[in-house]
């Protein structure tokens, strides 16, 4: 699930997946990487600072499939997403592995959090800086091929577009159902401006209402991964903006 | 008289050539004697049939004479007493459909402009001193209202003016509902809007903004925990249809929702100023040809596209926009594209090139009552096109429905109710304007949040003797 999130005045809203929450303190934990104007402001706020709007949860919770082998797979900072999920599927009493990915070491987040939620955390970097050196995919690939901790009867990914077509990818060879959680642009996050639509077995679905978990296998990922590129300039321009904004607050 | 035989005073307008490219509103709005003069052409009839057009019952003929004496605080009071919203509706009533239609004048020497006069009175009173004071709620039984779109606030305005305290929830980050989201500022200014909900805040209506109904907080937890004594739905018809041809997901389509939301809630054109983006590219195709149609062709005409169209399967006579936005939008140079239907939206790189149209031709009138277009065989035909905005309505959202045990809707997705037409499957819970009706208008949605209004005030009083 998640929230939408508008930092200041005249701000975009953007949808962020809840990482976790606690009811009694109403106290909501949220994991950003800093990708577009909006999370780098974000990123820029200091404790005690306040978000000028939010507004969830959205989103419907995955079906996951009770019994046999439920495997978690986050890259960069979809690991974060997972925390809330799998903590329930340790809660059901299943039996679980989580993969988690980044480019090296230091990139990786929530590894002790998501260690303490499973019996087999498997770390991936792709310089070997840590665990297994390669992709998330290939050490799934492994784990069908009969590796160790065995054989995935379920696949839950969450991480960036090309991640999680890789684990589709993978696990559709090995016939292993997948679920993938999409996320799409997304303004008012109710379902009004069909902003976050995405052909899932043919049909238009909306993200926001209907997701933002997928059969992955039925995810028409090619219109996904164009769609999200939409406005990769006026990221660019948002970003100079931003720079130029800074340069004449330092100087 | 000969006063009496004068034509409709027409609005006075700005210039097509410069509105098209600002944002700023298109009508002016009549001056002194402009009202005057209207105001005296009405008739004064003993049977004011014009009152029967109009769905909150406004006292047109006493309104007209309250003007006509020059007597405006009169004239505010007495349209205020019956439509919270008048500065709204004076801009975007389609009073041609409504009580300009029933009017005796209209046949022979046009309507008498009520809608116009509406508006002016309605403008006089913004312009007028008020105190900060809120008024305080006597009653001790709580309303909660879901959504701030018309027919929310209508029947908060009326609740509250009975007494009740009243809370009016919104998901979105500021409220209005579609009046906010939907309608540009060119037809009905931000403040405009603003001003309508700062006297309903001195009402003592109480806005809350960011929550939705249903997933932040349930129907439950507002009777058991936040003890409301009944809750009015006024969630609207939110969510877009799609035509379901190929293409539709290609980048540079979007639904109208979505397109008028970046710019009117979002502030698009002021990107990067404003950091929410929209892509407007030279040539834009859009589809349908209601109010919403309009304003997406003339927003996009205004954000910069050089050729700015309107493509719609049926002909000019079954167009359900206003009247007027489709002479403005003619004004302002939107081409029209009657008897057109896509069929395929073409794409390539994953961005919008063209639309795919079969020319239509008229047929036997449908379940609707209006002709069928039926596609002329092999006169398929491409339009170079940067965006397609599709405009072809909308349906109920059904996010609360959902999470709401016993809330039952018609198979396309609107509330049931009662003979009153007010209250739901839900003991309590009341309904109003588009979740009920389907996509309809403001002064539609607003008539049904005052009838909800009175059904909940009988309901409680009934319970309480």
């Amino acid at each position: 699930q998640f929230v939408i999130v508008r930092v200041r005045e005249g701000g975009e809203r953007i949808p962020l997946t809840i990482t976790d929450y606690d009811r009694e303190t109403g106290l909501l934990t949220i994991v950003v990487q800093e990708v577009g104007a909006t999370t780098r402001r974000l990123g820029e706020l200091g404790e005690g600072d306040e978000i000028l709007d939010m507004v969830g949860p959205l989103g419907e919770a995955p079906e996951i499939p009770s019994g046999g082998h439920i495997v978690g797979v986050g890259g960069g900072y979809g690991s974060a997403a997972l925390l809330c999920l799998m903590r329930e599927l340790r809660d059901r009493g299943e039996k679980t592995t989580i993969i988690i990915g980044a480019r090296e070491k230091d990139l990786l987040i929530l590894a002790d959090e998501l260690a303490e939620l499973t019996d087999n955390l498997e770390i991936c970097t792709d310089d070997g800086s840590a665990g297994f050196k390669g992709f998330v995919t290939e050490r799934l690939q492994q784990m069908i091929d009969g590796g160790p901790p065995g054989y995935p009867d379920f696949v839950i990914s969450i991480g960036p577009m090309p991640m999680m077509r890789a684990v589709e990818k993978t696990t559709r060879a090995a016939n292993v159902a997948c679920t993938a959680s999409l996320d799409p642009l997304m303004i008012d996050g109710t379902g009004m401006c069909g902003g976050c639509r995405v052909t899932v077995g043919g049909k238009t679905r909306f993200a926001c209402v209907d997701g933002p978990f997928f059969d992955a296998h039925e995810v028409d990922f090619d219109e996904a991964v164009a769609r999200s590129k939409m406005y990769v300039k006026e990221e660019q321009i948002a970003a100079e903006c931003q720079r130029a904004a800074h340069r004449e607050e330092a100087a | 008289m000969p006063v009496k035989r004068a034509e409709k005073t027409p609005m006075p307008v700005r210039d097509p050539n410069v509105r098209a490219h600002d944002f700023k509103e298109v009508n002016e709005g009549y001056c002194f004697a402009h009202a005057m003069f209207e105001a005296e052409r009405c008739l004064r009839c003993q049977d004011p049939v014009c009152v029967e057009g109009c769905p909150v019952r406004v006292p047109i003929a006493e309104f007209m004479h309250a003007v006509a004496v020059n007597d405006l605080p009169k004239a505010a009071e007495l349209l205020r007493s019956a439509n919270p919203l008048a500065a709204i509706c004076g801009r975007v009533c389609p009073q041609e459909a409504q009580c300009e239609k029933n009017c005796h004048m209209t046949t022979r020497f046009g309507p008498v402009a009520i809608g116009h006069l509406e508006r002016y009175v309605s403008d006089w009173e913004m312009s007028q001193p008020q105190s900060d004071e809120v008024k305080e709620p006597w009653r001790k039984e709580k309303i909660a209202v879901i959504g701030s779109g018309p027919s929310g606030l209508v029947c908060a305005g009326e609740l509250a003016r009975m007494g009740y305290p009243v809370t009016v929830y919104e998901a979105l980050h500021a409220p209005g509902g579609v009046l906010r989201y939907g309608i540009p500022e060119f037809r009905l200014p931000n403040t405009i809007l603003d001003w309508e909900i700062k006297q309903l805040e001195r009402l003592g209506v109480t806005f809350v903004n960011n929550v939705i109904i249903g997933k932040t907080l349930t129907m439950d937890e507002l009777f058991k925990e936040y003890g409301y004594a009944a809750v009015f739905i006024g969630t609207g018809a939110g969510l877009p249809k799609f035509m379901n041809i190929p293409g539709e997901s290609l980048n540079g389509v979007y639904s109208a929702n979505e397109f008028l939301t970046r710019i009117n809630l979002m502030q698009a054109f002021e990107f990067p100023r404003a950091e929410t983006p929209l892509k407007v590219g030279k040539r834009v195709a859009v589809i349908g040809s209601g109010n919403t149609a309009m304003d997406a062709v003339r927003s996009a005409m205004r954000l910069g596209a050089e050729q700015a169209m309107v493509v719609y399967r049926r002909s000019e006579n079954e167009m359900t926009a206003r009247i007027e936005e489709y002479e403005h939008a003619i004004e302002e140079g939107v081409e029209f594209h009657w008897l057109t239907n896509p069929v395929e939206v073409l794409g390539e790189d994953g961005w919008v090139t063209g639309l795919k149209c079969v020319k239509m031709k008229l047929g036997e009138p449908d379940e609707s009552g209006r002709a069928r277009p039926i596609p002329i065989e092999g006169s398929e035909f491409i339009f170079p096109v940067d965006n397609v905005v599709l405009a072809i309505g909308t349906r109920p959202n059904p996010l609360l429905v959902k999470s709401t045990p016993g809330l039952k809707t018609h198979s396309w997705g609107g509330l049931l109710v009662d003979e009153r037409e007010v209250e739901t499957t839900v003991h309590r819970v009341y309904a109003g304007g588009d979740a009920v009706t389907g996509a309809a208008t403001v002064i539609l949605a607003a008539g049904a949040g005052k009838r909800a209004a009175e059904a909940i005030h009988h309901d409680i009083e009934a319970e309480a003797a």
